[in-house]
């Protein structure tokens, strides 16, 4: 440490001086393609912040081992797209665990929605995500990541397995494409405006 | 810290956080949020204290333009709770200027959302 990297000018926020940031989660259980999302639309190289999450003890009257406390560290990654000259948007990949209490109340404050990204292979493991977006009161929409091969349920099953109500918005996508992805964007953002009216 | 056995005494990795942030504890969140944009203040804005080489770091960084609170956490491999600190310390100095977010009573704005979505149309099609 002690030496700053160096930094292109691309790096820096476009006409930081006018600029105000808004953000966006995409949020999914593990692996699900979050960091490919938000890498195919983010106009820098997605970034990785880490905070060390300090974890009450599983076993409270653990009292020989050194510390009381375990630590944790969390990773977020997260990209950058200037949207306007005036608005710079970045989209957050969260992870999905539940015991990241802080760290989703810091994710979660000020952001305008949350793109939940979903496996149609494995339904369930979104499950405690959603819920934990319902809990933080975000509005969200669905994104299912269209693996290779992966047969594609039909919307009503899938909507029936994650409870969604009606005019939840569900999309399918290809996390690795930027059209794809930035459409499932689109969608989250239409349906914002919508609900605002 | 003493540089013995071969140490590296400005690792970070081996330099516990309280002691880069000088034993300061967290700033109020709002003030320095993830997507708070921060860049280094005009040099004469600055009153003359004493920077840590973590903080000169810092400056640096932010000395070319603007970056989130996150982007420098990213940027320095510093975990986000020490960036946070050390900011703050900047900016109390002078050092530093920052972009608040978007308040979060106009989140739900139309203008806000409309300006979203027609620049992710305009972008991507």
């Amino acid at each position: 440490m002690g030496s700053a990297p160096s930094l292109g000018e691309q790096d820096y926020v476009r006409g930081g001086a006018t600029q105000t940031a808004v953000k966006i989660l995409v949020v999914g259980h593990f692996a699900v393609g979050k960091t490919t999302l938000i890498g195919s639309i983010s106009e820098i190289e997605p970034l990785s912040t880490e905070e060390t999450m300090t974890q009450a003890a599983e076993a409270v009257d653990d009292l020989k081992g050194v510390q009381g406390k375990t630590t944790t560290t969390v990773a977020m990654d997260f990209g950058r797209l200037t949207i306007s000259d005036r608005v710079v948007l970045y989209l957050f990949g969260t992870p999905g665990q539940q015991r990241f209490v802080q760290m989703w109340e810091d994710m979660a404050r000020g952001a305008l929605g949350a793109l939940v990204l979903v496996d149609p292979e494995r339904l369930a493991d979104s499950f405690p995500v959603i819920d934990l977006i319902e809990h933080y009161g975000l509005e969200y929409a669905i994104a299912v990541n269209h693996f290779d091969g992966a047969p594609l349920r039909d919307e009503r099953a899938l909507r029936e397995a994650l409870d969604l109500l009606d005019d939840t918005p569900v999309v399918t996508c290809d996390a690795r494409d930027e059209k794809s992805s930035a459409a499932a964007l689109t969608t989250l953002v239409r349906y914002l405006l919508d609900r605002t009216r | 810290m003493t540089g013995r056995d071969g140490w590296e005494p400005e690792a970070a990795e081996l330099v516990r956080p309280y002691v880069i942030t000088k034993g300061r504890g967290l700033p109020d969140e709002d003030d320095l949020s993830l997507i708070t944009l921060v860049t280094a203040s005009a040099e004469d804005a600055r009153r003359p204290t004493r920077l840590s080489p973590e903080e000169q770091s810092l400056l640096e960084l932010c000395s070319a333009g603007y970056l989130s609170v996150a982007e420098i956490a990213g940027h320095t491999h510093f975990p986000l709770g020490v960036v946070r600190i050390l900011l703050a310390s900047l900016m109390e100095g002078g050092y530093v200027t920052t972009r608040p977010p978007v308040a979060p009573a106009r989140l739900a704005d139309r203008e806000i959302l409309e300006e979203v979505l027609n620049g992710l149309r305009a972008k991507f099609g």
